[in-house]
């Protein structure tokens, strides 16, 4: 594929939220859409999440996510969509400009006249929450056993403890018993539930995996590999209640214990961001407070369905759209003067045609031969005269001039270009 | 013998939480079901519990060494372990399509496996 100096809408990211919004920027007009993606194919993280529960709210299905980015990817591409694949983006300048470093093209430079930050969100890690312990193999991020198990085809291990019940973890939970597994115990250090009900129902109720709420992990053993965690429930203030302390055998912990927005670009690219969601501010068309940026999905803040993503998705690829076609039409409302008849150059070489609108544009020009006598100097759109001013003599060491006026306007609008004649009356 | 049963609907992300009056082989009521998916739910959590699964099965020659696969329709709750079994027997060769069947009518049960995404050879 060849790639493009200047696209309308580029979208980092092609998880729903990047897919939604190249959508609906090509079916709101756009034309150069263009979709960077990191890894070698589209879907984002929907392609790891092969259990069922998504488009129930937009295709009214219970559809498993590589299904439901199947959709979306069959999509853009028929309305058009150019993709970047295996694409690191590294800088996102306010004016727009996009770094990246790709396996096909190398160092890429590419404008956007709109952008739409989809980067989605990642995973707190052990080092985050801040775990005791050794320092064993065997500590997974939920998402990173995920996509080992359904896409690479391997096990992280064969005995697991959870930490966290948010639904990644859920699903994980049952994922890893469906591969013949055992999960010993899912923890939760709040009093409720993180992730949906439905998960807790058919992912632990379903195999009797336990749960327990106000629990946490207090110490991981092992020195090469995980050996046990040392558990204990906590009170309100989470410190651990003493005398609750349970080691639990296993050869693996996986943690599910949040996301964050993924906002590293945002902030290069002088998109504010909300101390408390961890995303950008954003207006209802998704727009941050660098114009033409937009931004959508888990990025901005974290949802529970990739539905709704899809959505927040549709609204930014609309905005950026929206801003990107105004800008494009600014640009082409450039018009350029050509020097004609006996006419050495013009300056302005070009015009901005809407501002004829409000102000006089003079035109400066040099003639190449000298005309003794009653010469006109005129302004044509190649077949009708918009203006002509009637000059005693031209010479080429006399700088000319005439005046376009906002009166001039509607006819220089139909134009696609100007040109200038001197010629004797 | 009328029996209370306290059920969570999972129809939706919503998950409400059902009150179930039952006689016998009758439903006589459903409590505080959100919408009509939960009376529905309940008669079949009820008297034929079912589960959509979702696995993977081998693929030769894939741009990944799985594709991912599922159940066209929910399968009754008791055989989830047997139709893993059976969905792990199955190796398949690339290209492999969107819906394509992988596995049919699984254990007479009626319903297909299916993959769940295009997956282009290696």
């Amino acid at each position: 594929m060849s790639l493009k100096n200047t696209y309308d809408v580029v979208i980092i990211g092609s998880g729903p939220g990047g897919l939604a919004a190249a959508v609906e920027a090509k079916k709101e007009g756009a034309q150069d859409v263009l979709v960077i993606e990191r890894d070698a194919e589209l879907g984002g993280i929907l392609l790891q999440c092969i259990h069922n529960g998504f488009g129930l709210e937009i295709f009214k299905e219970d559809l498993p996510g590589p299904s439901y980015a199947q959709r979306y990817i069959d999509e853009s591409l028929t309305l058009g969509v150019e993709t970047l694949l295996d694409t690191i983006v590294l800088e996102v300048t306010p004016g727009r400009k996009i770094f990246a470093s790709s396996k096909q093209h190398g160092f890429v430079e590419i404008d956007a006249r709109a952008i739409v930050l989809a980067m989605g969100c990642r995973e707190r890690t052990r080092a985050m929450i801040q775990i005791p312990g050794m320092r064993p193999a065997g500590v997974y991020t939920a998402g990173t056993a995920q996509r080992f198990v359904n896409i690479e085809g391997y096990m992280p291990g064969k005995k697991y403890v959870i930490l966290g019940s948010g639904d990644i973890g859920l699903i994980m939970a049952r994922r890893l018993t469906f591969e013949g597994a055992k999960v010993e115990r899912v923890l939760e250090i709040l009093p409720y539930l993180s992730g949906l009900t439905r998960n807790y129902v058919q992912c632990l109720q379903d195999f009797d995996i336990p749960l327990m709420f106000e629990h946490t992990v207090k110490f991981i053993h092992g020195k090469d590999r995980v050996e046990a965690v040392e558990i204990a429930a906590v009170d309100k203030n989470w410190k651990f209640i003493p005398g609750t302390e349970e080691v639990i055998p296993c050869d693996t912990l996986l943690l599910s214990v949040g996301l964050i927005p993924e906002n590293e670009l945002s902030r290069q690219a002088g998109v504010e961001l909300d101390p408390i969601t961890g995303g950008p501010f954003v207006d209802e068309s998704r727009q941050t407070n660098v114009p033409g940026i937009f931004a959508a999905g888990n990025v901005v803040h974290v949802y529970d369905l990739a539905d709704w993503v899809t959505m927040a998705g549709y609204e930014a690829g609309k905005g950026a759209a929206k801003y990107a076609m105004a800008l494009r039409a600014s640009e082409t409302a450039h018009i350029p003067i050509i020097a004609g008849k006996n006419v050495h150059h013009v300056v302005p070489q070009s015009i901005n045609v809407r501002s004829l609108e409000e102000e006089e544009i003079e035109l400066q020009l040099r003639v190449l031969k000298p005309i003794e006598d009653r010469t006109y100097v005129e302004v044509h759109d190649g077949e009708n005269q918009i203006a002509r001013r009637l000059m005693r003599y031209v010479r080429p060491g006399e700088m000319n001039t005439i005046t376009l006026k906002p009166s001039h306007f509607a006819d220089v609008e139909k134009a696609s270009s100007i040109t200038v004649d001197v010629y004797p009356r | 013998m009328v029996e209370k049963r306290k059920l969570i609907c999972i129809s939706c992300p919503v998950g409400c939480e059902l009150t179930v009056t039952i006689d016998e082989d009758k439903i006589i009521e459903v409590e505080d079901n959100a919408c009509k998916l939960g009376l529905d739910y309940a008669e079949q959590e009820i008297f034929d519990p079912r589960r959509m699964v979702a696995s993977t099965v081998k693929v030769k020659n894939g741009y990944h060494p799985l594709v991912p696969v599922y159940t066209e329709h929910p399968i009754p709750k008791p055989m989830i372990k047997d139709i893993l079994v059976e969905i792990r027997k199955v190796e398949i060769e690339a290209p492999v399509k969107t819906n394509q069947v992988v596995l049919e009518n699984v254990l007479d049960t009626g319903v297909n496996i299916i993959a769940s995404r295009d997956l282009p050879k290696a």
